[in-house]
This record gives C-alpha cells, sequence and structure tokens, in this order.
C-alpha cells in the first residue's frame, strides 16, 4: 500500500490533480478520525480534515518522499486539530503545572467522580461516554491516546507526527491512561 | 495503591514496549502478592480495552468529493515559476533576448518620420532623398522611412531602411548597399551593425 501511495504522490507532483483523489479515499476516514477525536463533533472533524487534505496538498512539494506519507499528513491534521481546540476554550489551563509541585498540573487536581451527574453519565450510550472522557483530556495527551489507541500507531511514529521526544510520548501515554483510567474504571 | 511508583512505572512499560524477561517476573510476582496493584493494572487494561473499542468513525460519504472540489486549481504560473527556479542560466537567457528584441522592435517602431544622415549636399522632396547630379556624398548614407534617388555619388555605404531605392543611371555608389524592408532584416541588420561596431571598436 505504501508504494501505490508513493506513485500518487509523485503524480501529485507532477501536477496530476487526480491522483490526488486516491491518496484522499485512502485516507479519508484515518484522518477524519483523529479529527473527530480531538475534537469530538462531526462538523468540526469534517471542515478541520479537509482542511488539512487541502494542506497536504497545496504543500505536497515540502513533503519529503524518503518518510511515510501517513505521518505527515496525521501530522498535519493534528497540527491543525490542536489550533482548533486551542481556539475554541481554553481547556490548556489543565496543563498549566501547579506552582509548587513537580509534574503536578490541575488535571491530577479534578477528583474523577465530579465530571458528569451520575443520571447524566447512565443516559449515555458507552461508546459516546467513552468518547466524552477522551474529549476531555488535556490536546497533549488527548492527541498521543487517540494515535495510539485509535489509530494504533506506535510510539516512534507518534514521536514523529506530533515531532516530541519518544520520552516525552511515552510521559504523555502514561498519564493519558492512568486520566482515563480514573474516569473509566466504575463504568 | 500505596505500592511504589516503580511497580505502576512497569505496568505502563508493558502496555508501552514489553518488559524483558527478569521485569516480567518482578510484575508478575508483585502483582499476585499485590491485591491493589493487581486491581491498577486491570483498570488500566480495561480503560485501553473501552478506548479501542469505540467503534471506528467514519467520513462522510461526500468527503472526497468536496476535498476535490475545494482544492485550488493547479496554477500555472507556480509551474512556471518552479520551471525559473530550475533553471536559472535559461531564464536570465530568455530575459536578455526579450529586453533586446523588444529594444529593437521600439526602435523600429518608434520613428515612422524620415530621417536621414546628416550629409551636405543631399536634397529632400517630400518623401525622397536625393544626391544630386554631380555631388558627392562623403561618408555612409542612412535613410530611414524613405526613398533615395543617387544622382550623384556616395563614397561610402548606402543603408535604405523602410525604402526604394530609386535607380539613376548616373548614380554611384563605392560601398554597400542595402535595403532593409523587413522587421527581422533591420533586427539583422542591428545585430550585423552592433558586431560590426564592436569589432572595428576593438581593433
Amino acid at each position: 500500500m505504501e508504494i501505490f501511495i508513493k506513485q500518487k504522490i509523485k503524480k501529485v507532483k507532477k501536477g496530476d490533480h487526480s491522483a490526488f483523489e486516491d491518496v484522499v479515499t485512502f485516507y479519508q476516514n484515518k484522518v477524519y478520525q483523529i479529527c473527530y477525536r480531538m475534537l469530538g463533533n462531526a462538523h468540526e472533524a469534517e471542515d478541520i480534515a479537509q482542511e488539512a487534505f487541502i494542506r497536504a496538498y497545496t504543500n505536497i512539494h515540502s513533503y519529503d518522499e524518503n518518510r511515510k506519507f501517513s505521518t505527515w499528513l496525521y501530522r498535519i491534521a493534528t497540527n491543525l486539530s490542536i489550533d482548533r481546540i486551542r481556539k475554541k476554550k481554553p481547556d490548556y489551563f489543565l496543563d498549566a503545572e501547579v506552582k509548587g509541585t513537580e509534574g503536578l498540573t490541575m488535571y491530577s487536581q479534578i477528583s474523577a467522580d465530579e465530571d458528569l451527574p451520575e443520571d447524566e453519565v447512565e443516559s449515555l450510550e458507552l461508546q459516546e461516554y467513552i468518547h466524552q472522557e477522551i474529549l476531555k483530556l488535556p490536546a497533549k495527551y488527548r492527541s498521543v491516546i487517540v494515535l495510539r489507541y485509535i489509530d494504533e500507531l506506535s510510539l516512534q511514529e507518534i514521536s514523529d507526527i506530533l515531532d516530541i521526544p519518544v520520552g516525552t510520548v511515552k510521559t504523555r501515554v502514561h498519564r493519558g491512561r492512568e486520566a482515563l483510567r480514573k474516569k473509566l474504571r466504575h463504568v | 495503591m500505596k505500592c511504589a511508583n516503580e511497580v505502576i512505572q512497569l505496568m505502563h512499560k508493558h502496555l508501552d514496549d514489553g518488559l524483558n524477561e527478569e521485569e516480567r517476573k518482578q510484575l508478575k510476582q508483585h502483582l499476585q502478592q499485590c491485591d491493589d496493584c493487581q486491581n491498577h493494572f486491570h483498570e488500566l487494561k480495561r480503560a485501553v480495552a473501552m478506548v479501542q473499542s469505540t467503534s471506528a468513525v467514519q467520513a462522510p460519504s461526500d468527503f472526497t468529493a468536496k476535498v476535490m472540489g475545494s482544492l485550488p486549481k493547479e496554477k500555472k504560473r507556480s509551474g512556471y515559476k518552479r520551471w525559473f527556479k530550475a533553471h536559472p542560466v535559461v531564464t536570465a537567457a530568455a530575459i536578455f533576448f526579450i529586453m533586446m528584441f523588444s529594444g529593437i522592435f521600439s526602435t523600429w517602431s518608434q520613428d515612422q518620420q524620415l530621417s536621414v544622415s546628416k550629409q551636405k549636399d543631399i536634397i529632400i522632396q517630400e518623401n525622397t532623398v536625393i544626391v544630386p547630379q554631380g555631388k558627392t556624398v562623403e561618408g555612409d548614407l542612412v535613410v530611414k522611412n524613405g526613398n533615395l534617388k543617387v544622382e550623384g555619388k556616395v563614397n561610402g555605404d548606402v543603408v535604405l531602411i523602410n525604402g526604394d531605392h530609386l535607380k539613376a543611371s548616373a548614380g554611384e555608389v563605392t560601398g554597400d548597399l542595402n535595403q532593409v524592408d523587413q522587421v527581422f532584416g533591420w533586427m539583422w541588420y542591428n545585430i550585423k551593425k552592433t558586431t560590426t561596431d564592436i569589432f572595428s571598436f576593438t581593433r
């Protein structure tokens, strides 16, 4: 499949508009999925996923063919998603380290059970509930969790996509997983 | 959950890139003894499984069509630009030729008026330059946009641009007589002239 995509990308670089259609068809669900899990609603997800493909197309000449195309594409998609989250609401407050503590964020100060009233939880489908819990993660943990468990990417690939060291990816996966554990253990 | 952070680290390591033999034994041993940690480990794995179980969402069916519809049209200009960047020497040469020829063209179309290189003893009658009988023009003679009638003598080259040479029996031109009618002829004349000038200058 990599070879198939590589050939298509070469054609796109040469100005073949229609070759890009196959690329979009091939990656649309993956990219849409990342955006959906990051942003939480279908409308925005579609918007950002489209934007990601358009950016990929217009910047195709900056894509290095020796690297995986999917990594490059997912990177555009996650960056756009993170930008959108930042503009939307100030949930990065949770990321801010609490003074006097090492590595402790506001996030860890929130106790798990006060997020949703019990009856509301029950009215939600389990899947929707999990989806919401993922959405409540701060963007930097959300992105690694989405890439790790929904797109099933390796730590190395996530590190390439987000342009952060593998060690940082590990730490974030670790914290994200702990946060989800707290949220989901009562379900 | 009061257990050492070390054990928690092992659990995460297990979930990320796997443990080596020794670490696995260590974790297993601890989990068998410690209910809290076993519980913790179970919750972690369960959380992961739950996240993984969220059904894959599909992009809307018209997604590809929408993307293709909103792609910017491949700009022809950007294609040229790329080419120019890739071939700077050719680009420079092309620009040089364009400037040179446009210069020649503009001088061609500029003056449609009759002009003669300044010489004594020539008569201008309407559109015709006459070298009268018995007179001698010393040096070259250039006539633009007019006819030339040589009844006397020209001691040099004659260039006729956009005009006719009206032959007169007695006329005599000692040098070359060039008649330039076409734009390309005009260009050729210019190039030739420039080259000759350069060579005569160097000499």
